[in-house]
């Protein structure tokens, strides 16, 4: 069959990088290595994170407990959270992106390569900056969303001044990553790859990152008017002197809901491309999987209230916040739709990351569910601010989000390392996962509706309260038995895995229509990109997708 | 949530429990998709690729359409209870005050004049309109059997109705995370007939007479300590830094519900505060075991 060449120079490029050692990575400019080193920080950070979640749950296994006093508690929660979604979360997703968009556009690099280099950098000046805070006189403890006026002083400390400035610095480089993604997707594409042909996986990156633009600049915004507030007596916050303490949360979910959706659009682009691989099958209407994500996108920057019903608003506002999230369960539930309508009717293949992605269907599920209680506003005021809460996000996040990232691990690893991960500890960690997910927090949802507020540094001993969370804490152990399944794994397939070729899941995206692991340049040469699915057309002359109608 | 006990508290617990049984309806759906496809679709079951399915316009306006309705009716129903639960105050005076402060509620009845904390009396079977500020920081109000929670916010006056059916202790917790203590502060809702909430106000409203000569002594340990800077012993008091203490010996616990009321367990707290509630902004008093004794003896006689 005919090849089309990339570029008439690209071919001349030497293939080897000169030399690998830690200088090479450090000063890489090359979309791979800067996404591997996303992920690494990623997963640095998740440990981190996961840790603090694991003090957390220690403190809670029973009634009383002293295990922490509340000061260390309320920082190690406030960097719970500031760490899995600012360091561990968009990192991961931004580092994915970074690996793979240009590959599955057919493009050699992104759009600016040191502009890549220059987030990444960011993000771990921004995470060291945020972690220094514990010798510089004690870490945040206001929470990650730092609600005013506990955020100002008299009431907090230098903590916070960290979290803004680490935020701030985290911030401007997630910019970067958006605006590169943009101009990248827009620009760089191989000849034949339209926006229709893009798979859904770049499309949501490349949505995702108008969100990324927006959302983030209002929160360093809103983080200037806090530290102006802190460090420079401005009042924009302080009730006192005639500010208003709501303002700063009418601008913090104003970046914070769009911020729910930078966390899972990704992930929900992962689910996209993993379950058709493995299900043998296209994906069920592509054209509504895409278009759902713009409107969730629109959609998403007009909700942030829904975090505010507790406030008093009124009747008004209520209403139109809580119309304008029940909205957003249209598209998502689409989205869900489909990807279920793809298993139907399949070859379904359960690897490790097949696994993943069905898991995440049903407990991503359970997470929409309770994220439509929440419109409802009346529910809004009985659960808000309880461990209900806490139990649908982590659904959401965890359940949605971080399925479909180990997912992705599973499917992407063979092409990133040339290695196949054992599919053996797969299914150990996926199964363990998922029970130690599931016990920590869906008992949650019951302690919520009990009466236990959220971000709690004890509780009083009340009937079933230490029960349900010695539970939760449990579950929390196998979780992190889990994890540790999945690390040695990482390390264990490094070394010792399966050599992976070119195409190990026979995929149909362009990522697999070079080597593994890539070229510096990607590609000598790319298939004839004729339809979504370049290389299902290349292994089924008989049957092209490019014959079909869409 | 669970035992309900108010007209809000059973609507909101309805709207709970219709939305769980449809969204248990949809995760059934999609679980049940999800395991039937794993079975009767799991590969090695036929030779080659399965047919190329690309999707259908037909489905896709199905599962948006019925969604669509599905969520217009919950909304309906939603806007429906909001209204019945959280109707606008009007000219209505407030029955009760409430202003949160680090870590303790300021409870005030304006009509009768009657300042207390923490533990709120109210008569069964009526509609109570709360009035809620805050003190310093946000912080939240929430006794789940009563009804819905409400933002404590300095700066700003918001409203609540809550009801009791029946006379019991309703406990609940401030929800808004509040700093260093936000775990300890609860609140206890005493709904009593309304008789007897009328002669508890009554004696409220009365300034307790110490009884006793250590009582009387303990009254000199007060004034002589700077527990008076804090702590307003008159209804009339304005020192509000601490919880007024007036009626102290009525209360079921001290220090926002993290220890029972007992003159043991208040003299440990005057002693090391910061034993029970880390960065309670009380300090300790190392007071002569007389004074201490008297002290006791003088605030638990306050009833």
């Amino acid at each position: 069959m005919s090849e089309i060449s990339l570029v008439p120079e690209a071919a001349d490029v030497p293939r080897n990088v000169s030399k690998v050692n830690l200088l090479s990575w450090i000063s890489s400019v090359d979309h791979k290595q800067i996404g591997i080193m996303y992920i690494i920080t990623a997963i640095v950070f998740l440990v981190v994170g996961g840790l603090e979640a694991m003090l957390i749950r220690l403190q809670l296994a029973q009634p009383n407990a002293q295990v922490l006093s509340p000061e260390a508690y309320n920082q190690i929660f406030t960097m719970h959270g500031t760490t899995m979604i600012f360091l561990m979360g968009m990192p991961m997703l931004i580092g994915f992106g970074n690996y793979l968009v240009p590959l599955m556009i057919g493009a050699n690099d992104m759009a600016f390569p040191r502009l890549n280099a220059l987030g990444l950098w960011l993000v771990v000046f921004g995470g060291l900056v945020l972690y220094y805070s514990f010798i510089a006189g004690g870490a945040p403890d206001a929470g990650w969303f730092s609600y005013t006026p506990l955020s100002e002083p008299p009431f907090s400390g230098t903590g916070v001044d960290y979290w803004a400035i680490s935020i701030i610095v985290t911030g401007i480089g997630s910019i970067a990553a958006g605006i590169n993604f943009i101009v990248t997707v827009l620009t760089m594409r191989a000849p034949g790859m339209t926006m229709r042909r893009l798979p859904l996986f770049a499309w949501m990156v490349f949505v995702n990152s108008f969100l990324i633009i927006f959302a983030l600049a209002i929160l360093n915004g809103a983080l200037v008017m806090l530290e102006a507030d802190r460090l420079l007596g401005a009042r924009f916050f302080h009730p006192i002197v005639g500010g208003s303490p709501v303002l700063w949360q009418h601008i913090f979910w104003a970046f914070g809901h769009p911020e729910v959706y930078i966390l899972v659009l990704p992930a929900f682009g992962m689910i996209s491309e993993i379950i058709p691989v493995f299900s043998r099958k296209p994906i069920f209407g592509y054209p509504f999987v895409a278009a759902s994500t713009v409107a969730i996108a629109f959609l998403s920057m007009g909700v942030w209230a829904h975090h505010m019903f507790a406030v008093g608003m009124g009747f008004g506002w209520d209403v139109f916040f809580g119309a304008s999230s029940s909205l957003i369960a249209i598209p998502t539930g689409v989205k869900v739709f489909n990807w279920t309508a793809t298993l139907w009717g399949g070859s379904l293949r359960f690897t490790t990351a097949m696994l993943f992605a069905m898991g995440f269907l049903v407990e991503f599920t359970i997470g929409g569910i309770t994220g439509v209680q929440f419109a409802l506003v009346p529910l809004d005021w009985a659960t808000t601010d309880s461990y209900f809460v806490v139990a649908h996000f982590h659904y959401v996040l965890v359940g949605g989000t971080i399925f479909a990232v180990t997912a992705g691990f599973y499917y992407w690893f063979p092409k990133v390392t040339g290695r196949m991960m054992s599919e053996r500890l797969g299914k150990w960690h996926f199964w363990v996962n998922l029970v130690g997910f599931n016990m920590t927090f869906f008992v949650q949802h019951i302690l919520g509706l009990m009466g236990m507020p959220r971000r709690v540094y004890t509780y009083p001993d009340l009937p079933g309260w230490g029960l349900l969370n010695q539970i939760s804490s449990i579950g929390g152990l196998i979780t992190a038995v889990a994890w540790l399944i999945f690390i040695v794994n990482l390390v264990y397939s490094l070394r010792n895995g399966k050599p992976a070729g070119d195409n190990p899941w026979e995929a149909w995206t362009l990522e697999w229509a070079t080597t593994s692991p890539p070229p510096h340049y990607n590609f000598d040469q790319l298939p004839p990109i004729r339809s979504r699915r370049p290389l299902w057309d290349v292994a089924h002359p008989e049957n092209p997708d490019w014959k079909h109608d869409h | 949530m669970f035992s309900p006990n108010s007209p809000q508290a059973y609507s909101i617990n309805n709207l709970l429990l219709l939305t769980t049984i449809i969204g248990g309806v949809i995760l059934l759906i999609i679980g049940g998709v999800v395991f039937y496809s794993a079975f009767r679709f799991r590969s090695g079951l036929r030779p080659g690729e399965p047919p190329q399915i690309f999707g259908s316009r037909n489905l896709e306006f199905l599962w948006t359409g019925i969604p669509v309705i599905v969520l217009i009716v919950l909304f309906g129903f939603a806007v429906n209870t909001m209204r019945q639960i959280d109707p606008a105050p009007g000219q209505q005076p407030p029955d009760v005050i409430v202003t949160g402060y680090q870590w303790w509620w300021r409870v005030e009845y304006p009509q009768a004049g009657v300042v207390t904390a923490n533990e709120i009396h109210i008569p069964v079977g009526k509609q109570i309109l709360f009035q809620l500020e805050g003190g310093d920081v946000i912080h939240d109000f929430w006794v789940p059997q009563l009804g819905p929670k409400r933002d404590t916010i300095p700066g700003s006056t918001n409203y609540l109705w809550l009801q009791a059916n029946t006379p019991d202790v309703y406990l609940g917790a401030c929800s808004e995370y509040c700093g260093t203590q936000h775990a300890w502060m609860r609140i206890r809702v005493i709904a009593q007939p309304q008789a007897e909430f009328d002669q508890w106000l009554q004696q409220q409203r009365a300034a307790a007479t110490p009884s006793g000569s250590d009582a009387m002594r303990g009254a000199q340990v007060f004034q002589q300590n700077t527990c008076v800077n804090c702590h307003a012993i008159q209804q009339t008091g304005t020192n509000w830094a601490g919880p007024n203490l007036g009626h102290l010996g009525s209360r079921q616990t001290i220090g926002a519900g993290v220890i029972e009321n007992t003159p043991d367990n208040l003299a440990a707290w005057i002693t090391n505060p910061q034993r029970f509630k880390p960065g309670v902004k009380m300090p300790g008093y190392q007071l002569s075991p007389a004074d201490l004794h008297a002290l006791v003896a003088y605030l638990e006689s306050l009833k």
